[in-house]
């Protein structure tokens, strides 16, 4: 179960990358791949029926918009302040709370928050994120979090957890 | 050709954004609004311009769309290593900060065994 899950990942893994469908790339693809999964099952994740659950190929595809959408608006938000000749910023180090727990939840959702508005994660402490904030809007732990992490959050839960 | 005039346009907005993130460098007052700049604006400079390019000659589509996903899965990795390395190293925020709660908590003592859960 487990080798043919991490086959079926570094198989599709291999085709977007050679971009190509000759029999024989595919054949090759399909047994490296194969060689690999044995060797090491592990690069499917610990829990490789995640990789069978349709719904969370739903949340990533809806995810993928609403991310290209903050980090737009991220990008548009700093560019104001770099032009501004009043450098408006406030900066300051923020801690937030996440409720992931699986590692690559927790990497998405710091990846995530470092690509959006003004907030760049610094250092992951169990379920604690330390996130240098452009402007701060609120020093409390409650409040940061709501303003910075429910939005990912949501999808992300759905996603790897 | 229309899908040559919305590469182009793609490429100039994408080399508009990295032009911001070096003057963002320059004008930053510490080094972690300064990564704020260097993340942010170089991702969506860098992919609308791999992306510009992708569409330009849509015969490579494929490929720059795989290169833009290793650019958003690499691109937050460093900065964090970065910004992480400096706070570590000592290097104080800018005077107009107002609150550094990682300081407060290293002082206290951070459970680093958490990390593992």
């Amino acid at each position: 179960m487990k080798v043919l899950v991490s086959t079926a990942v570094l198989f599709v893994l291999w085709v977007a990358m050679t971009g190509s469908f000759d029999p024989q790339e595919l054949s090759v693809g399909l047994i490296v791949a194969a060689v690999i999964s044995m060797i090491a099952p592990g690069v499917a994740g610990p829990e490789p029926k995640k990789w069978l659950q349709p719904k969370r190929y739903l949340y990533a595809f809806i995810y993928l918009f609403y991310f290209l959408y903050a980090m737009v608006k991220a990008n548009l938000d700093v560019a104001r302040r770099v032009i501004s000749p009043r450098l408006p910023i406030n900066p300051g180090i923020v801690k937030v709370k996440t409720r992931l727990k699986t590692h690559a939840g927790k990497l998405a959702l710091a990846n995530s928050i470092t690509l959006t508005p003004g907030t760049l994660s610094v250092d992951v402490v169990g379920q604690y994120l330390y996130i240098h904030w452009i402007d701060v809007k609120s020093p409390e732990v409650e409040a940061a979090t709501q303003e910075i992490v429910k939005g990912f959050e949501r999808f992300l839960e759905v996603i790897f957890e | 050709m229309i899908y040559r005039a919305l590469g182009e346009f793609l490429i100039l907005v994408g080399s508009l954004f990295l032009f911001l993130a070096g003057l963002g460098l320059l004008r930053m007052p510490d080094v972690y609004n300064r990564m704020q700049t260097g993340t942010k604006a170089t991702t969506l400079g860098a992919l609308s311009v791999i992306m510009g390019v992708g569409i330009y000659h849509p015969q490579w589509f494929f490929k720059t769309a795989i290169i833009s996903l290793f650019i958003l899965l690499t691109n937050p990795v460093s900065s964090h290593a970065l910004a992480r390395a400096s706070h570590n190293k000592g290097i104080p925020l800018a005077k107009v900060s107002v609150l550094d709660r990682y300081a407060e908590d290293k002082e206290k003592g951070l459970k680093e065994g958490e990390n593992d859960s």
